[in-house]
């Protein structure tokens, strides 16, 4: 398979896929009704898809750790964020 | 005789094994700028979040609203753009010649011509449907986080236009990279502020 001797080629193979997860999950009503558990998903797979963005087409991975730890530092706290926010929203309606 | 030929390439046609030693790709200044942008847009997403804690009835009900397939193709097309400028980068680096590299960097400039159309064609909906910056806090964010991205979009558009101009001329090779790096790592940017903003914007309930 030439397609997938290519590093870059297999790393846009997963983010075409995790892409169409989190497209199914939202048409699909999932991300309404899945509560935490597809939130976790969602923000998983844009987790992996920023960290292969990150380390694989912006090559952190052969950069000096300072900068794959920025770069992926950010990220998480990101997510971390949106994840707090989104748990204070649900709390909030539910009480 | 060790005396070289006055045909011997100055160049080696073998191209230079990649140096182990951990070097950042593409110019300092640049990866500072996205830096900025990402503590931005982090921080735009953070607010988006919480604003949405407050008035989560209507953050649901106009995100509704929004075509969930404009974001997943637009999605699409900008990791398929980055695969394309990888794909370039590595061209180049491989000294695969100015027409391989411009191939891929052709691939990743229609790629973000379709998400400039699309996102055009989303705005002229919304707009023609009245919704502007006032029209509640979702919107305003949503017109503001898309809008700023957009501009970004354009930006990196911009950059691949030249580059791809600049390889077919012949500009850069294997020793010669910086400059494509440094493209490629602000449009690897824009397609990293996507993913975060795609889930949060579109599809997160």
């Amino acid at each position: 398979m030439s397609l997938l001797k290519n590093p870059v080629d297999r790393v846009w193979l997963v983010l075409v896929a995790a892409t169409l997860v989190t497209w199914w999950l939202g048409e699909g009503g999932w991300a309404r009704t899945g509560g935490a558990a597809a939130v976790a998903l969602m923000f998983g797979l844009a987790f992996l898809k920023g960290a292969l963005i990150a380390l694989d087409f912006m090559e952190t991975r052969h950069a000096p750790p300072l900068w794959r730890r920025l770069l992926l530092g950010w990220l998480a706290g990101v997510m971390a964020l949106i994840g707090l926010a989104w748990w204070l929203a649900r709390w909030r309606s539910e009480g | 005789m060790s005396v070289p030929s006055p045909e011997a390439p100055a160049v080696p046609a073998v191209p230079a094994e990649a140096d182990a030693t951990p070097r950042l790709r593409g110019d300092l200044a640049v990866w500072l700028v996205i830096l900025a942008e990402l503590a931005t847009f982090g921080l735009l997403f953070a607010c988006f979040a919480f604003a949405r804690v407050r008035e989560l009835a209507l953050f649901t009900q106009s995100q509704a609203t929004l075509d969930l397939r404009f974001g997943a193709i637009n999605t699409l097309l900008l990791v398929s753009g980055s695969a394309g400028v990888a794909r370039a980068v590595q061209a180049l680096r491989e000294g695969r010649g100015a027409s391989v590299a411009g191939r891929w960097w052709g691939v990743a400039l229609a790629c973000g011509l379709g998400f400039l159309g699309l996102k055009g064609a989303e705005y002229a909906d919304k707009f023609a449907a009245g919704i502007g910056l006032t029209t509640n806090t979702f919107y305003m964010f949503y017109i503001l986080l898309t809008g700023f991205h957009f501009l970004h979009v354009l930006a990196a558009v911009v950059f691949v236009a030249v580059l791809w101009v600049q390889t077919r001329r012949g500009a850069y090779g294997p020793q010669r990279c910086h400059v494509p790096e440094t493209g490629a790592a602000f449009w690897h940017m824009v397609d990293l502020l996507w993913i975060v903003l795609f889930p949060l914007v579109y599809v997160m309930k």
